[in-house]
Parts: C-alpha cells; sequence; structure tokens
C-alpha cells in the first residue's frame, strides 16, 4: 500500500453526509437578493444590510490575485455557490433539541465527548448556522460572551460593533470581501478584563451539503488582562463539485491579554479553503497562532498580528501537510506598529506525492520604531521526488535597533537517519514516520494533547518505498 | 572638475520613436543588425511599463520612467576623453582593456600577440560583427530577462551597439583579467552597454567592467546588458563595479548560462545611481556546475537599490551559492529579492542564499524577499535573510581598548564589507575598491553612522 492510502485512512472519519431538508436555502449564485434574502432569514438590522452590499461590490471589483497566487483560484466558479442554508436561527443549547442527523454529524466526528472532557464552550457550526452552542454557566455569570455573529451583533452591538470589520476590513482582499457580504455562523467571543479561561473554547464547523460555500465570521475581544484559547476544527465530506469555505477571523488582544487560537484543519480533498486571519494585540499582549493544515485541496491562509503597543508579542506556529491534489498556501503576517514588539514565525511543512507547499510571510518595521525583534524558521521537508515546495517570505524593516532574522531550509530524510533507524529493527515504514514525527515534534508540543495525539496520528503514516 | 550646468534639453529622449528613427538613420552597423534593432523597438513600444505592484518590482519605490530627459550624446570632447582615459586605471596588470565615454568607443588596447594566436576575441561589437560574424549571430542578443524589467531589455537592445565580446577558444587559459570602462559624461547621456562574454571549454579567464560616472552633478541614465555563456569546464569570473554618480538611473539586467563542470563567478560593488536596478540570472544547464555570486552595496542620501537575483538549476549534482550584502545610510533604501528554483530533476543540488542588511541610519529601509522553489526532493536548500544594526558589545569592546568611536565604527562597517571584497581575488582592484567606497564615507559625518552611545 502507498503512504497516500494510508493518510487518506484517518480523512474518512469526515467522510460521510446526511441528506438535511434545509428550512432556509438562498440558492446558487451571488447577487443582492442572495444578501437581502440573509439579511431577512436572519432578522438583520439595516445597517448590516448595507455592510454586505458594499462588501459585493468591493468583491465584485477586485480581482483574483493569481499574479502571486496559484492559478487553481481560477477554478471556483462562484455562480454555482449555495451561499446561504440553515435549518433555523437560533442553536439548541440542550443537545437533546439538536436535530438528529446533525447531531449524528457530531457524534460520529466525537463532539459532545470532546466537551464533558475538557472544554469550557462549545459551538458546533452545520453548514451556515450554529446547531449547537452551550458554554458553562459559572462563564456567564463572569460576563463572558461565546455567541453567534449574527447573535453577537444583534444582542451585544456595544462590545462586537466596535472591532467587527475593523481588524480585516472588507477591501483587504477579494476573499474577505466575500465574507463580508455573505458570512453567517462562527464565533463572537468577548471576555471582560481580568477573566483568565483556564479551558478552551471550542468551535466545530462542518460543511455537510454539496456545492457549499460556508462564510464563518468570528472576532475574539480579549479585554485587558483577560486570557483565553480558542480552538476550531473543520471537516467535510467528499463531494465531485468543489465547495469554499472562506473565513474572516478577527482577533483583538488589548492591554495585557493572550489570546491563544488553535486550528486544526482537516476539510476534504475538494474544499477551496481561502480565510483571513488578523489580530490586534495592544501594549504587552500576547497572540498566538496555532495552526495546523492538513485537510482542503487549496490553502490559503496567512495569520497575522497587528503589534500596535509597546512590548506586545506575536507569535504564528504552522505545520502544514500537503499530499497528492493538495496545496498548502501558508505562511504569516507581523507588521510592528510599536516600539520593544517582538514576533515569532515558526513553519514546518511536509509535501508528500505531488502534494505542495508553499510559505508566504510577511515581516513589516516601520522607520519610527525602536528596539522590535523579529525571528522566522521554515523548514520544508520533501518526501517523495515529485513533492514540491516554496517559501516566500517578504522582509522590511527601518528603525533603531531592530533586527529581523530569517531562516529557511529544505531537506529529505536522509537515507542515513533510515538506515540507522531499519538496523535498529524498525520497518522502513516505521523508521519514515519516526523522521517526519521527529521533524515536526518540537510544533506538536504546542498543541493541546488530545490535539497532538491526533496530529501524531495523521502523521504516522506508512512510509514504505517513499525513501531515496 | 567641470561642473557647467545641465543644458536645456530640446532633443526627444531615448523612449521617443523619433529618438530612434535618427539612431537608425546614424547607424553604421549591418542591415542585418539594423533589422534587429527594428523588431526590439516595436517590441519595446508594445511592452507596458512595470507597475510596482507586479510581484518582480514589489517594494519598489514609485517606478520613474519618464526617458525624456535622457538622450544619446553627441561624440566627447578631447579634453573629457583625456579625463576619462587617465582615469580609467583601476586594473594595471591586464590581458586588455576598451573604454567608452557615452556609448563612444575611446580607446582599444589590442590583446597580446600570443592570445590573439589562440583564437582569443577581444573586440567592440561594431568591429567585431564585421570580423567575427559567425560569433555575433550566436550570441548576441539571444537573451532575454524573467526578472521583470523586459520592457528596459528592449530598448537596450533596440539601441545597444557600444559593448564587446570577449571569446575564449577551448583551453586557453588567461591570468590577468580583461578590462572594460563605460564612462558617463554628457549631461543627459543614455546610455546602453553590452557586454558579451563567452568561454569554451574547458578556458579560463576573468573580466572587470567599471561603470562610472566623470562628473558628480550630471543626470544620466544607463541600462546594461551583460550575458556570460560558459561551455562545459569553463572556469569565468566577472567582477562589475557600478560607480555612477547619484544622480543617475540604471539598469544592469545580467544573465549567466552555465554548462556541465564550471565554475563561474559573478561580483558586483554597488555604489552609485539614484536609483539601481540589478538583476541576475543564472541558468544551471549541465551537471557538476559550482556558481558563486557575491554583492556588495552602499547605500546613501536617497538612493535605491532592486536586486532580484534567480538561481535556476536545470541539472543535477550542480551547487550555487549567493551572497548579497547592503550597508545603508541616510534614507536610501534596499530590496533584495531571490529565487532558487530547482527543476524536478536537478537531484543533489546544493543552493544557498543569503542575505545581510546593515541599517547604519534609522530612516534607511531594507527589503528581503529571498525565495525558493523547490520540485527535486534530495537537495540541499537554504536562505537566511538577516537585517540589524552595529553589535552595541562589539563597539563597546573597542572603546574599552582605548580605540575612538569614529575608528571603531568604521572598522566595524568595513569588517562587513570586507567578506564580499576579498572576494574580488585580485590585490590591486581590492585596494582601489577600498580607496572607492572609504571615499562615500569619507562624505559622511560617522556619527550619525550609528545609534547614539553614550560614552563615558
Amino acid at each position: 500500500m502507498s503512504q497516500t492510502d494510508a493518510i487518506d485512512i484517518d480523512r474518512e472519519k469526515g467522510n460521510f453526509r446526511f441528506d438535511v431538508k434545509y428550512e432556509y436555502d438562498a440558492g446558487t449564485g451571488l447577487s443582492e437578493e442572495t444578501i437581502d434574502y440573509i439579511s431577512k432569514a436572519k432578522d438583520e438590522e439595516q445597517w448590516i444590510n448595507d455592510f454586505r452590499k458594499r462588501a459585493l461590490k468591493v468583491f465584485e471589483r477586485l480581482p483574483m490575485p493569481t499574479h502571486w497566487a496559484t492559478k487553481d483560484l481560477e477554478n471556483i466558479v462562484f455562480e454555482n455557490i449555495r451561499y446561504y442554508l440553515s435549518q433555523g436561527q437560533m442553536p439548541s443549547r440542550s443537545w437533546d433539541d439538536v436535530p438528529d442527523e446533525v447531531k449524528e454529524t457530531f457524534e460520529r466526528l466525537g463532539i459532545p465527548e470532546q466537551e464533558r472532557k475538557f472544554l469550557a464552550g462549545v459551538e458546533a457550526q452545520f453548514d451556515s448556522e450554529a446547531a449547537y452552542s452551550r458554554m458553562q454557566d459559572s462563564l456567564e455569570d463572569e460576563g463572558v460572551i461565546f455567541v453567534g455573529s449574527s447573535e453577537g451583533l444583534k444582542k451585544y452591538p456595544h462590545i462586537f460593533k466596535k472591532y467587527f470589520g475593523k481588524v480585516i476590513p472588507t477591501n483587504d482582499n477579494k476573499f474577505s470581501a466575500l465574507n463580508s457580504a455573505v458570512f453567517s455562523g462562527g464565533s463572537f467571543i468577548y471576555v471582560p478584563p481580568g477573566v483568565k479561561l483556564k479551558q478552551p473554547l471550542q468551535a466545530y464547523f462542518r460543511i455537510n451539503a454539496e456545492s457549499f460555500g460556508q462564510f464563518e465570521r468570528t472576532l475574539i475581544i480579549a479585554d485587558e488582562g483577560a486570557e483565553v484559547t480558542y480552538m476550531e476544527g473543520c471537516t467535510a465530506p467528499k463531494f465531485e463539485t468543489s465547495t469554499l469555505h472562506s473565513a474572516v477571523v478577527e482577533l483583538v488582544a488589548l492591554k495585557g491579554a493572550k489570546i491563544q487560537y488553535i486550528t486544526v484543519q482537516n476539510w476534504s480533498n475538494n474544499v477551496f479553503n481561502l480565510v483571513t486571519k488578523r489580530a490586534w494585540a495592544e501594549e504587552g499582549a500576547e497572540v498566538k497562532w496555532i495552526d495546523c493544515n492538513i485537510g482542503s485541496r487549496l490553502t490559503m491562509k496567512y495569520p497575522g498580528v497587528v503589534l500596535k503597543g509597546r512590548k506586545a508579542r506575536g507569535e504564528v506556529i504552522s505545520i502544514a501537510l500537503a499530499n497528492d491534489g493538495q496545496h498548502q498556501d501558508t505562511g504569516a503576517k507581523m507588521v510592528h506598529q510599536a516600539d520593544d514588539t517582538t514576533s515569532n514565525i515558526i513553519s514546518k511543512s511536509i509535501s508528500v506525492g505531488k502534494g505542495r507547499s508553499t510559505y508566504r510571510g510577511l515581516v513589516h518595521m516601520p522607520d519610527h520604531l525602536k528596539g522590535c525583534k523579529n525571528n522566522t524558521e521554515c523548514d520544508a521537508l520533501l518526501i517523495n521526488t515529485n513533492s514540491r515546495t516554496d517559501t516566500y517570505p517578504a522582509i522590511n524593516v527601518q528603525g533603531n535597533g531592530n533586527s529581523v532574522q530569517h531562516e529557511a531550509s529544505v531537506s529529505k530524510v536522509s537515507a542515513e537517519q533510515i538506515f540507522y533507524m531499519m538496523q535498529r529493527g524498525l520497518s522502513e515504514g516505521e523508521a519514515m514516520s519516526l523522521a517526519v514525527n521527529g521533524f515536526v515534534n518540537d510544533l506538536v508540543r504546542q498543541f493541546p494533547m488530545e490535539y497532538s495525539v491526533e496530529l501524531k496520528r495523521l502523521i504516522d503514516m506508512e512510509m514504505e518505498g517513499s525513501v531515496g | 572638475m567641470n561642473t557647467e550646468a545641465t543644458a536645456v534639453q530640446t532633443a526627444p529622449g531615448v523612449g521617443d520613436s523619433a529618438s530612434f528613427e535618427r539612431h537608425l538613420s546614424l547607424s553604421a552597423l549591418p542591415e542585418s543588425w539594423k533589422n534587429w534593432k527594428k523588431e526590439y523597438w516595436e517590441k519595446y513600444e508594445e511592452l507596458p511599463f512595470p507597475r510596482t505592484r507586479d510581484e518582480h518590482w514589489r517594494f519598489a519605490s514609485r517606478i520613474d520612467f519618464d526617458l525624456s530627459g535622457f538622450q544619446l550624446a553627441e561624440d566627447a570632447s578631447d579634453d573629457t576623453i583625456e579625463e576619462v582615459l587617465s582615469r580609467s586605471n583601476l586594473v594595471a596588470e591586464r590581458s586588455g582593456q576598451i573604454v567608452f565615454v557615452d556609448n563612444q568607443l575611446v580607446s582599444e588596447e589590442a590583446i597580446p600577440e600570443e592570445l590573439a594566436a589562440r583564437g582569443v576575441v577581444f573586440l567592440p561589437l561594431a568591429e567585431a560583427v564585421t570580423k567575427h560574424p559567425e560569433l555575433v549571430e550566436r550570441y548576441l542578443f539571444q537573451e532575454s530577462t524573467d526578472l521583470g524589467s523586459d520592457k528596459f531589455h528592449a530598448l537596450h537592445n533596440a539601441y545597444s551597439e557600444s559593448g564587446y565580446l570577449l571569446y575564449v577558444p577551448d583551453n586557453v587559459e588567461i591570468d590577468a583579467p580583461f578590462a572594460v570602462y563605460h564612462w558617463h559624461a554628457a549631461p543627459g547621456a543614455a546610455l546602453f552597454p553590452h557586454i558579451l562574454v563567452v568561454g569554451g571549454r574547458n578556458s579560463r579567464f576573468s573580466v572587470v567592467d567599471a561603470q562610472q560616472s566623470l562628473f558628480e552633478d550630471r543626470t544620466g541614465f544607463s541600462c546594461a546588458v551583460g550575458n556570460v555563456f560558459a561551455e562545459d569546464g569553463a572556469k569565468i569570473y566577472r567582477r562589475t563595479i557600478q560607480n555612477f554618480n547619484n544622480r543617475m538611473v540604471s539598469f544592469q539586467l545580467d544573465t549567466n548560462n552555465v554548462d556541465r563542470d564550471t565554475a563561474v563567478r559573478g561580483i558586483n560593488l554597488n555604489l552609485g545611481s539614484r536609483r539601481a536596478r540589478f538583476e541576475n540570472e543564472v541558468r544551471i544547464n549541465g551537471a557538476g556546475a559550482d556558481v558563486k555570486l557575491y554583492s556588495l552595496t552602499v547605500a546613501e542620501n536617497d538612493q535605491e537599490f532592486d536586486q532580484r537575483t534567480l538561481q535556476i538549476h536545470n541539472a543535477p549534482n550542480a551547487v550555487s551559492d549567493l551572497l548579497y550584502k547592503n550597508a545603508l545610510m541616510d534614507h536610501s533604501r534596499t530590496i533584495f529579492s531571490g529565487l532558487i528554483k530547482v527543476a524536478k530533476d536537478a537531484q543533489q543540488t546544493d543552493a544557498y542564499q543569503t542575505n545581510r542588511n546593515l541599517l547604519l541610519n534609522d530612516t534607511a529601509q531594507a527589503n528581503s524577499l529571498p525565495g525558493l522553489e523547490i520540485e527535486a526532493n534530495d537537495v540541499k536548500c537554504s536562505h537566511g535573510a538577516t537585517t540589524g544594526q552595529l553589535d552595541r558589545d562589539e563597539l563597546f569592546y573597542f572603546l574599552q581598548r582605548g580605540i575612538p568611536k569614529r575608528i571603531a565604527q568604521q572598522l566595524m562597517v568595513f569588517g562587513f564589507f570586507e567578506e564580499v571584497i576579498e572576494q574580488f581575488d585580485n590585490e590591486e582592484l581590492e585596494e582601489n575598491l577600498r580607496g572607492l567606497i572609504q571615499a562615500k564615507f569619507e562624505k559622511k559625518q560617522l556619527d550619525a553612522v550609528t545609534p547614539k552611545m553614550e560614552t563615558t
């Protein structure tokens, strides 16, 4: 058996779907009518409808970024996508109230189990809307808000409206504009000053319908001195046609706050995963993106941190695994806007078979700053002769006492290493997975326990015959 | 030094078709070459000007493409020629020397009999085309650029006739370098230097290209193209010194075609021009090639140095190693954009790329875009880019030992340069170049060179 099949075994976990009767369906194609339909279904205020329509115009105006990105983007047919599908507007608070098919979906994916184990709150999004949302009561008492995007804008405009669309403006890129036009679902989270969540909040994103586009919108605000960890996981069944997932995630870490955002992306191989993620870090705040991309046909995702306050810190830890038919185009952006800010980017990618992984990065330090530091390390591992990897960092530095170091390397698993392990009685396949796991091990350890076990298992693949 | 004011220009600029028509009508070149010129001119007119949003122009500041102020200059005065010849003195021990002023050939030093007898050709292009039409036909204008300046490449080919052909036949080894000077003298002059270097199998030789301005205060435009062809086993070392004045706009668009088991080195010292764009492409087409690329740039005032490199490995078992160092003062900017491309079958490739930027003033800006595109799996490839200031601890060490700050800083900066300078591998030239760099630094208030440090 080739190593390709071995990896796909793990992917099968998410490969099932149900025929669901949707109460709301905006049909295929995108127009002002689609937007009106979504606004009406959600009973939105006029300003949101206006916001969406302005975004649609920006989306239509902006060209596909194929002058630097892959031409594969041209294969997305926007007219064929279904932009809004849901069974109802309010997520259930109790697991028993969740519709059966949806409940079974998430049970097969192990969501309620996860919640019981260690989570402070869970939201499960099924196509366009959250089907289930629950947070520990004690957190509610402390003033923590954990709701969907529509509910957040409706119930807590005084908190969320101030930052909504500010970290990532509509016209940031074509896909953030698309998201702004048709967003639905996602999590809006507010953690009050000084509140430190000991356990993570989790969201689970599921695409069930064919030719569907999921456009969740997440906004997390950690008030002064607050701390929060958020985890998201994504799966979809395999369809013949391609599916589009285009999220916008905005994080705001106020003075001294800490946000950790963990993603394990395991979309099926037909999903275009085009996501914009960015954070603001104010004085002394810390934002850490931990990003793991294993699934999808094409992922384009460059989590960023805008370091707005003195001594703010930004970090991106990224693991990408690209197999046959996959292109993981990931990276990071660090925009330094205040003195003594520091940032760290560590990216490791593995290309297997005909897979292609790409790192793109941006580090920006303008001239009025001093004492800023950035460290970037990108390592790529190529397994087969037809695997491919690219690295395209952009570094832009001025100012006093600022320093930047960037290093990248490309290598393969060395034949000597494999030989050494095989001499000690391991099979070639075991030796290969051990070497690959060793390559990412220092990053995997940064994931929460449950995820790192899962990741190890995903990477623990049969590598028979792929050496040399 | 002659400092006459820039004359009011009324003639059309080199981007104007009237200028090209006039150039064509005055040209004494063979008809076939004139036909090339027409083709390239049409290509120039067809191609759009690059825009800053083009990936190959990323981080470049607003692109100043007004060519209306630049004309082909009239013949230089005897005084100018005399001055130029007396200053064409970077390399005393040499195998031959050719000097141009504003595209005009002003001196041609014959190569030693012995080399001529072995078939070595070192001639201005206009002469080479009649004496060695087969070489010109085979190598001239065979290259283009993949790095963004195609329009300027076409402009160069339409106008260029000042340049040289250096051809060293199989198995000929030459110790002393060939030297070529391209001088800029007339106000608003447009220069189109062409450098064509061909090394036959197992040949070994080196060449020095110097591009300089005679006057400090005159504007000008230079669009140079350099093409190196290294056949199997050739060892070629090409050294380029760009020391135009700070009012020039210059382009240097280079390619290196490298065959089996060659050793090709290229080194660039960049000091001059208001804006200097340098594109350097290496194509490794034969196994076992060993390519080294070095560059040192010293930027001051509002200078912008825009460097784009491409290391293409199409054959296995080859090595390419690039080291580009930039020192930046005042409001200067540098851009380094380098890409290593390893093709599917180029296994056992070793390819490296290093960019080091030293910021000597807070207002200077260094941009780095080091890139890798790897399609083979059995490779060792890496790139590193660093940007920083002089090390405070090192400075402290010097001060403690009684070395004045000014001298300490200078020593540290020159230490940074030396790694590249010593690669010139020619003591006389190294000494001369240190002099050029020192001259650039002496104009500086060295106190501004490093962040202020308290000395007690």
